[in-house]
C-alpha cells in the first residue's frame, strides 16, 4: 500500500469518527465547537514549522514563508483555544 | 527523533483532539475536553521541533510568540456578540497558512529534487483549498463586521464564471504535474483566491451561519490536504475531524432553514428580488401593547418562554433579559428560553450570549425539546426574532418559508413580540403571527422594552 493510500485510509476513517463525535455535540455548544475546531485545524502549524525550520545554507525565502505560516497558525491556536475556554467557562447550571 | 516515535506522539495528539471534541457533548465535560485538545496541540508542536529536517528555530519561535500574543489578546478582548467575525477571520488564517505551507513545501521538495506526480497533485489541491478558505473567510468577515454590504451580490454569468475558474485551476494543476514550476502553483493559487471571493459574495446576511460553518469545514479540508502533501497522518486526521464538523453544522443549519445547501451556495436569498408571501395580510390589523400591561400579565403567569433572536444581540439586551429572568424567577414564575437553530449569526450563538449574561444553561432549550411546551405556556415573549416564528412556514405553501421548522410560539395563550417597527424579517416575508388574536406587539428598542418590563413588574 502506497503512502498516499494509507493517507486515504486514515482520512476516511477519521471522517467516520468525526461524524459520530460531532453528532454527539450538544447544539448549545455549537459556537464553542466551531472555535475549538478552528484552533485544532491550526495543526497546519506542523507543516509551517517544517518549512520555517528548513535551512540548507543559511537564510532563504522559505524561512520567511515559514515564519508567516507559523505566525498565522499560532494566532489561530491561541485565539481559538483561549476564546473557547472563555465561552465554556460561562456555561453554568442553575444555583440550587 | 525517529519517524516511528514522532508518529506515535502524533497519534497521542490525535486521540486527545478526538477526546476534546467528545467533551463538548455536555457543558459539564466541555472545559476538560478543551484542555485535552490544548495538550494535544502542545505535544504535537514539541514533537515537530525534534523532526530531523528542522534545523533552525529562530523563525519558528518568533512566529509562535508573536502569534500567541496577537491570538490571546484578540480572544480575551472580543465581545461575544462579535464571535462570528472572530471565527471567520481565524478561518482565513488557517487557509492562508495552508497556502504558505504548500508553497514552502513545494520549494523544499524542488530543492531535494523530489517532485513526484502524486505530491504535485496533493500540493496543488492543498494550496487551492487553502486559498478558497482564505479569501472566502475574509469576505465573510467583511460582511459580518459590516465592512462589506451583507446583501447578496449577484450578477449574470456568476455560476459560469465559477465553473470556468474551477476548470482553469484543474488545468493548471495538470500543467504543474507534467512540467513542474512554482509559477503554475502560484497562478492556480491566485485563481483560487478569486474563486473564494466569488463563492461567498452572493450569500446574504442570515445565510451567514451556513457559510461560516462551510468555511469551518474548508479550513479542515485544507489541513487534511496539507497532511497529504506532508504524509502526516496527524494533519489528515485532524483535518478530517474539522472538515466533517463544519459539514455537519452546515447541514444542520440548512435543515433548520429548510434550504438545500446548494441553494445557499448559489445565493441570492433575501435579495431585492424576493417575492412577498402569497396570501396578503393587508386589511388585517395588529394589536400593540405597552410594557406596563405586558408586565402585569407576566407577573401573574405561571410559565413564560422567552424566544431570543439576533435582534436581542443587536440591541445588546442580554443583561436586561437576565434581570427580567431573575425578577420573574423570584416571583415563582417558571421561565425558559427557546432557541431556534438559526437564531443569531452562527450556530449556537444565542446560547453563548445567554450564558455570558449568566443565565443557567439548564433553562435554555432547543427547538425539539421545547416546542411541545408552548401549548401549556401562558406567555411567549419574543425578543428580536421574526421569521423563525412565522406560522406561514406550516400553513402557506406559497411562502418562501414553507417547510422551515418554526418555534410554535403561536400556541401560547399570549404572545408578546418586542419589535422595532413593522418591517418584515430577513426573508422579506410578512409574519402571519403578528395578526393572530393572541399576539400583541411591543414597539421599541429591545433593551429599553425589556428594562421597562422589569420596572413594571417590580413596581406593582
Amino acid at each position: 500500500m502506497s503512502e498516499s493510500m494509507v493517507g486515504i485510509y486514515v482520512f476516511v476513517l477519521s471522517c467516520v469518527i468525526g461524524y459520530y463525535v460531532i453528532w454527539g455535540v450538544t447544539p448549545a455548544l455549537h459556537t464553542p465547537l466551531m472555535a475549538v475546531t478552528n484552533a485544532i485545524s491550526a495543526i497546519v502549524v506542523v507543516g509551517a514549522i517544517l518549512v520555517a525550520g528548513y535551512s540548507d545554507n543559511g537564510f532563504s525565502i522559505m524561512q520567511v514563508i515559514g515564519f508567516f505560516a507559523v505566525l498565522l497558525a499560532s494566532i489561530n491556536i491561541f485565539g481559538g483555544f483561549v476564546v473557547t475556554n472563555r465561552m465554556l467557562a460561562m456555561f453554568k447550571r442553575k444555583k440550587k | 527523533m525517529s519517524p516511528d516515535l514522532s508518529a506515535g506522539i502524533y497519534l497521542v495528539a490525535t486521540v486527545l483532539f478526538i477526546l476534546g471534541l467528545k467533551g463538548l457533548a455536555s457543558p459539564k465535560t466541555a472545559l476538560r475536553g478543551n484542555t485535552y485538545a490544548m495538550v494535544g496541540m502542545v505535544i504535537a508542536i514539541v514533537a515537530t521541533f525534534y523532526h530531523k529536517d528542522v534545523s533552525s528555530y529562530s523563525w519558528i519561535v518568533a512566529g509562535l510568540v508573536i502569534g500567541a500574543i496577537i491570538g490571546s489578546v484578540a480572544a480575551v478582548r472580543i465581545q461575544m456578540t462579535d464571535m462570528p467575525q472572530l471565527v471567520a477571520i481565524l478561518h482565513s488564517f488557517v487557509g492562508l497558512s495552508a497556502v504558505l505551507v504548500a508553497i514552502g513545501t513545494y520549494e523544499m521538495h524542488a530543492r531535494m529534487d523530489a517532485l513526484g506526480t502524486v505530491f504535485l497533485i496533493e500540493v496543488s489541491l492543498g494550496s487551492a483549498i487553502g486559498a478558497i478558505t482564505f479569501t472566502g473567510s475574509v469576505v465573510a468577515f467583511g460582511k459580518l463586521q459590516g465592512l462589506l454590504k451583507s446583501n447578496p451580490l449577484i450578477f449574470k454569468g456568476q455560476h459560469l464564471l465559477n465553473l470556468a475558474l474551477i476548470i482553469i485551476i484543474g488545468l493548471l494543476c495538470y500543467k504543474c504535474v507534467i512540467s513542474p514550476s512554482v509559477g503554475y502553483l502560484i497562478l492556480l493559487t491566485i485563481l483560487a483566491f478569486a474563486l473564494g471571493v466569488l463563492i461567498v459574495v452572493p450569500v446574504g446576511g442570515a445565510d451567514m451561519p451556513v457559510i461560516v460553518s462551510m468555511l469551518n469545514s474548508y479550513s479542515g479540508w485544507a489541513a487534511a490536504a496539507t497532511g497529504f502533501t506532508l504524509h502526516n497522518n496527524l494533519l489528515i486526521t485532524t483535518g478530517a475531524l474539522v472538515g466533517s464538523s463544519g459539514a455537519i453544522l452546515s447541514y444542520i443549519m440548512c435543515k433548520a432553514m429548510n434550504r438545500s445547501f446548494f441553494s445557499v451556495i448559489l445565493g441570492g436569498f433575501g435579495g431585492e428580488t424576493e417575492v412577498a408571501s402569497g396570501e396578503s395580510n393587508e386589511g388585517k390589523s395588529v394589536s400593540s401593547a405597552g410594557a406596563a400591561d405586558a408586565g402585569f400579565m407576566m407577573e401573574n403567569a405561571t410559565k413564560i418562554i422567552i424566544v431570543p433572536g439576533y435582534g436581542m444581540a443587536v440591541a445588546q439586551a442580554q443583561q436586561a433579559v437576565k434581570e427580567l429572568f431573575d425578577t420573574l424567577t423570584e416571583m415563582q414564575v417558571e421561565v425558559k428560553f427557546a432557541i431556534h437553530p438559526v437564531a443569531g449569526r452562527m450556530p449556537g450563538h444565542m446560547n453563548v450570549l445567554l450564558a455570558e449574561a449568566d443565565i443557567p444553561y439548564d433553562v435554555v432549550e432547543e427547538l425539539e425539546e421545547i416546542n411541545g411546551e408552548f401549548a401549556t405556556t401562558d406567555i411567549a415573549l419574543v425578543i428580536g426574532a421574526n421569521d423563525i416564528l412565522n406560522p406561514a412556514a406550516k400553513t402557506d405553501k406559497s411562502s418562501p418559508l414553507y417547510g422551515m421548522p418554526i418555534l410554535d410560539a403561536y400556541r401560547a395563550k399570549q404572545v408578546f413580540i418586542c419589535k422595532r417597527s413593522m418591517s418584515s424579517g430577513y426573508a422579506g416575508v410578512d409574519n402571519d403571527l403578528f395578526y393572530y388574536d393572541n399576539c400583541s406587539l411591543i414597539f421599541g428598542d429591545a433593551k429599553v422594552t425589556v428594562e421597562a418590563l422589569v420596572e413594571a413588574i417590580r413596581e406593582s
